[in-house]
């Protein structure tokens, strides 16, 4: 019984001389996604890319793993064969997006202010910013975090999370979530494997398979080069995929993309 | 931290249904959560008052089941409770497996309330 009035609500459901009865709630069951508003904007950002025929490749690590060396290095590879577009997550700044211009790719810049990871809705805006005639591979930079962006769904084909020597070789068993998303590790730093000396790829590749997770483990150097043709054949490959996905879909409307094993078997 | 912008996914799907059946309060808002989704359950729990002060849902009970990690081993068909950061099968020790739960991050189901206009006598109110 309410003890403001006596009515038989509780004190709670008192509102404004009206009582709720609690006899008239109702459960519905939902069983929805929690992000299901993101998952529907990833999949119509999805939509625009596939059919524009461009491989999204959203990239991830912790800051300063070497994200944006690893896009300049690859944009400077990929020049006269594919045209590449970067889409830049940066706190507070434009350094990145500069960067990316200076190596010779457009970049769009999404200020994220203090978020900690993309969205979908901030990649769509984006996306309409780049203009996609003419591109093969759209990079997205997220935000330097291995916890948020693993739970967002960006519209991307393929996760690239990026582990450096410097960080530890356990990083997989501590971030399980962002790992287990990963498509493809990238071992990056791979010059200052030595100096660093503790670092093991083998046992970085092991925690990753502790995840259940079959991904391909390439160790590359941005600087030196080591390793970059492996990761050039890599996308190469992902970009063969998506096109041949971007044909057939417009001959079988329920065509399905390959995804992992299927792809570099 | 994203666990504030998955409450307000949350509230704006609640907020939705909430129209949608014409309700004026929401009751209890059930939520399953694994613990691969990358969410922090007490966070979330911290932070959906921030979010639904103001809405119909700021007297709304959020509770949490938690979901276990289980996987089914691709080679030799055991199904296993494992670790999070430990995807291994228990009966033959192998990694490929196939995650059967513990990723999920779903809104379950929610208890919807329409208010009743029905006034008392003055002297009820006391």
């Amino acid at each position: 019984m309410c003890e403001i009035c006596g009515c038989p609500g509780d004190k709670d459901a008192h509102v404004a001389g009206q009582i709720l009865r609690a006899d008239n709630g109702k459960q519905i069951e939902v069983l929805h996604a929690l992000l299901h508003e993101n998952d529907h904007q990833a999949e119509h950002n999805r939509a625009h890319f596939d059919a524009a025929g461009i491989l999204v490749v959203n990239l991830m690590s912790s800051p300063g793993a070497g994200k944006t060396s690893l896009l300049e290095a690859t944009i400077r590879e990929l020049s006269g064969r594919l045209t590449v577009a970067v889409i830049e997550g940066d706190l507070e700044t434009e350094n990145d997006a500069r960067r990316i211009r200076e190596a010779g790719a457009k970049a769009v810049q999404i200020t994220t202010g203090n978020a900690c990871h993309l969205d979908a809705a901030m990649v769509h805006a984006a996306l309409h910013l780049l203009n996609l005639r003419g591109l093969d591979i759209v990079f997205i930079e997220n935000v330097g975090n291995l916890v948020c962006p693993a739970a967002f769904d960006l519209g991307q084909h393929c996760n690239v999370v990026l582990l450096s020597v410097t960080e530890g070789d356990d990083k997989p068993e501590k971030y399980p979530v962002m790992f287990r998303k990963a498509d493809l590790l990238v071992i990056s730093k791979l010059d200052l494997l030595e100096a660093v000396g503790d670092f093991e790829p083998d046992r970085a590749a092991a925690h990753l398979h502790y995840l259940a997770n079959p991904a391909p483990v390439l160790e590359i150097s941005a600087r030196n080069g080591a390793g970059m043709a492996s990761w050039i054949d890599w996308l190469v490959k992902e970009h063969e995929v998506c096109q041949h996905f971007f044909y057939d879909s417009m001959v079988h409307s329920d065509a399905n993309y390959p995804h992992g094993s299927q792809v570099h078997a | 931290m994203h666990e504030l912008a998955i409450c307000e996914s949350v509230l704006r799907q609640v907020l939705a249904l909430a129209e949608r059946h014409k309700a004026n309060r929401v009751g209890r808002i059930c939520l399953t959560i694994g613990p691969l989704a990358g969410v922090e359950p007490h966070l979330l729990l911290n932070a959906f008052p921030l979010v639904a002060a103001g809405t119909l849902c700021d007297r709304a009970q959020v509770e949490i089941e938690a979901a276990s990690v289980r996987v089914e081993c691709e080679i030799c068909g055991a199904s296993s409770v494992t670790k999070p950061n430990r995807l291994l099968c228990a009966t033959c020790g192998n990694w490929r497996v196939a995650l059967v739960s513990g990723d999920e991050m779903l809104l379950r189901s929610v208890e919807l309330f329409e208010t009743t206009p029905q006034q008392y006598g003055s002297d009820a109110y006391v």
